[in-house]
């Protein structure tokens, strides 16, 4: 993982972006934005993206956002970042009255949020919010903490105000530019000399990094995001080989410099509760590997926290490949730590998309360092995402079953599957969004729905919804399918969408998913199934999607005739609430 | 350091920041004969040479230069401190 200086995100610009992935963008700052801009399109280079930046005037913001013929409406961004700074706000705050001054959150916060309606109100889009970094005025000194008419006290209720709005506003997002400060510093995210002739708030130093931090909100809301982190053991987890020192004597804990690795244990632990999913890949016998998970006391990690456990003589760069065969998902969604250069350098080379930390010489750096690289943005949290590390180690011991069948039938037989299929309704409306902005191989469109959006089909007579859960014999997937149809004609119906978890391909689970649509459709007396297929760099799997379901490609469209339709085989079994 | 060496280190550090390979400095050169050197650029200039030679300058020189010539004096004089 190489990060970028601003000189080599400048010298992106002049590189050839035609065929990357394009998103729109609007920046309104009331200081200078151009270094800021040139950052976040070199930065979209990097990792695949062209971004096309609207960057409005100097210090245009509310005109931008209140004037309906605006470039900013005309341009129609998918994200927009507002950037006010705390030079700007200090300025207004010094000119306040007492009484004022005590208010002052009350009434920024109310600005903020008529701006978000206003936009919102003209067009549908993200919102990404810069707060404010803190600046010590030293007018008051620590007694500022103790008045409200201190900048200090109107400055950090404005930041937590704007938590609030955040977790009010679906589409209000915020980049946290004050814990980068907190993180790098204030002398190294400014320049005096440089401000002073320029209004450019940022140093060159800092520009790549908090470029990055805005891709990173972007990316992670449409679904590009870290899932999962694979992990060695020895020198990694805990210091020491657990082959050669033996459990006793493995630092972790108070045993030598063990603290550092309770720390960074204590770190995945938390990412592992909130959804990111734990591997193991270690140089080992699996049963030694083992052996700390379940009885060393210090261990903060059990077995039960990690949902694939590789431990062999083979070559990482293989049981990480087997890793991903059992996940499903894509290379690019997986970071691996490993404290061993040749190991690092080695899955790199073979597997170009996975992510592998530079980790420093000294444990002691390593928790400091991996949390620099914030590697795991993500845009949503349901409870769900907490139950993911089950699912996947249910995975694990089907694919072990799988390979006692030697036919297929049989094996899908076995499993029992049951599947429950319900139309959109307010319990399952958070996970039906979710899946929508996740998803992005057996996706046919990829149209990405917000929670706002997926509530306005569900209450859309023109529109038929499917929700489809599925759990066999080892547990539960939870919803993993969901079909939006749109009626388009008298008796004609078009699939606007049609997306499937990767984790239950090869169950037959879209013969199934048509089996319902055609009766559904029969029901409301519907002749002509639609769909089509949007082709992304992802969704290649989906290519013959139709074609394999038997519907004829005819003017542009495909089509299914429901009266010529013939059951389809699964072995599913319904439970339905339609 | 000499002053043609230090035009040279200088002029290496347009054409590095400025990506522009044809760039060759004298001491009469302005912001007008060089193409890509705008207000813009000129700060990345100053952050370049401040981490080049480890000096740091101060807000009024960096808008008072008329030319590379009084640039490069300043740094000097910097340097010989």
């Amino acid at each position: 993982m190489h990060s970028p200086t601003f000189q080599e995100l400048k010298k992106n610009l002049k590189k050839d972006f035609s065929g990357l992935n394009k998103i729109k963008v609007a920046v309104l700052g009331d200081s200078a934005t151009q270094l800021y801009v040139q950052a976040i399109r070199g930065y979209g280079y990097e990792i695949g993206v062209s971004f096309e930046i609207l960057e409005a005037d100097y210090d245009q913001i509310e005109r931008q956002i209140y004037d309906p013929a605006s470039e900013l409406f005309e341009f129609s961004p998918e994200f927009i970042i507002i950037f006010y700074s705390t030079n700007k706000l200090l300025k207004t705050f010094v000119n306040l009255s007492n009484s004022e001054k005590s208010t002052f959150t009350k009434f920024q916060i109310e600005k903020f949020k008529n701006l978000y309606i206003s936009i919102l109100s003209s067009i549908s889009c993200k919102i990404l919010f810069f707060n404010f970094t803190e600046l010590n005025d030293s007018v008051f000194g620590n007694y500022a903490n103790k008045t409200d008419v201190s900048f200090i006290y109107q400055l950090r209720f404005i930041n937590f105000e704007l938590m609030n709005l955040a977790l009010q506003l679906k589409n209000f997002f915020i980049i946290d530019a004050n814990i980068l400060q907190s993180q790098y510093g204030h002398k190294f995210i400014t320049d005096n000399n440089i401000y002073i002739n320029t209004e450019l708030l940022f140093s060159i130093d800092f520009l790549p990094i908090i470029a990055k931090n805005t891709l990173d909100i972007i990316q992670s809301i449409n679904g590009r995001f870290n899932k999962c982190l694979i992990l060695d053991l020895d020198n990694t987890l805990w210091g020491g080989i657990i082959g050669d020192d033996g459990i006793e004597n493995i630092q972790i804990g108070d045993l030598g410099i063990g603290k550092v690795f309770s720390e960074l244990q204590l770190w995945i632990k938390q990412l592992k509760q909130r959804g990111i999913i734990l591997a193991i890949c270690s140089k080992n016998d699996e049963e030694k590997a083992k052996d700390p998970f379940e009885k060393h006391p210090d261990m903060i990690l059990r077995l039960e926290d990690i949902a694939v456990f590789i431990a062999n003589w083979n070559n990482k760069a293989d049981n990480i490949r087997h890793i991903q065969n059992i996940l499903n998902i894509s290379f690019d969604s997986m970071v691996f730590l490993d404290d061993s250069p040749f190991e690092r350098d080695l899955v790199r080379t073979h597997i170009p998309d996975i992510k592998v930390p530079e980790l420093p010489v000294d444990p002691a750096d390593y928790l400091n360092y991996l949390r620099t690289l914030n590697l795991f943005e993500t845009a949503s949290f349901t409870e769900e995402d907490e139950q993911r590390t089950i699912q996947y180690q249910e995975e694990a011991k089907r694919s072990i079953i799988q390979q006692q069948f030697t036919n297929e039938r049989d094996y899908l037989k076995s499993l029992e599957m049951v599947s429950m299929v319900e139309p959109f309704n307010t319990f399952n409306i958070p996970r039906v969004s979710q899946l929508s902005q996740r998803s992005n191989q057996f996706n046919l469109r990829t149209i990405r729905y917000s929670e706002e959006d997926v509530k306005k089909i569900a209450y859309n007579k023109d529109y038929q919804t499917f929700a489809f859960s599925l759990r066999d014999k080892f547990g539960d997937y939870g919803l993993i399918s969901l079909v939006i149809c749109n009626k388009i004609g008298y008796q004609t119906l078009f699939i606007d969408t049609w997306i499937m978890s990767c984790r239950v391909l090869k169950r037959y689970m879209e013969n199934f998913t048509l089996n319902i649509l055609v009766q559904k459709a029969k029901e409301s007396c519907i002749t002509e199934l639609q769909g089509e297929y949007l082709p992304t760099v992802k969704n290649k799997i989906v290519k013959d999607h139709y074609q394999n379901l038997g519907f004829i490609f005819k003017e542009n469209i495909w089509r299914l005739s429901i009266m010529t339709y013939i059951e389809k085989p699964c072995f599913i079994k319904l439970k339905s609430k339609l | 350091m000499g002053e043609n060496e230090l035009l040279n280190q200088v002029n290496k550090i347009f054409i590095d920041v400025l990506d522009n390979e044809d760039i060759i400095l004298t001491k009469n050169t302005t912001a007008k004969d060089v193409t890509e050197w705008d207000s813009l650029t000129h700060i990345q200039l100053i952050v370049a040479i401040e981490k080049h030679f480890k000096i740091r300058f101060i807000s009024s020189e960096i808008r008072n230069w008329k030319n590379v010539g009084e640039m490069c004096l300043c740094i000097a004089n910097k340097l010989n401190k």
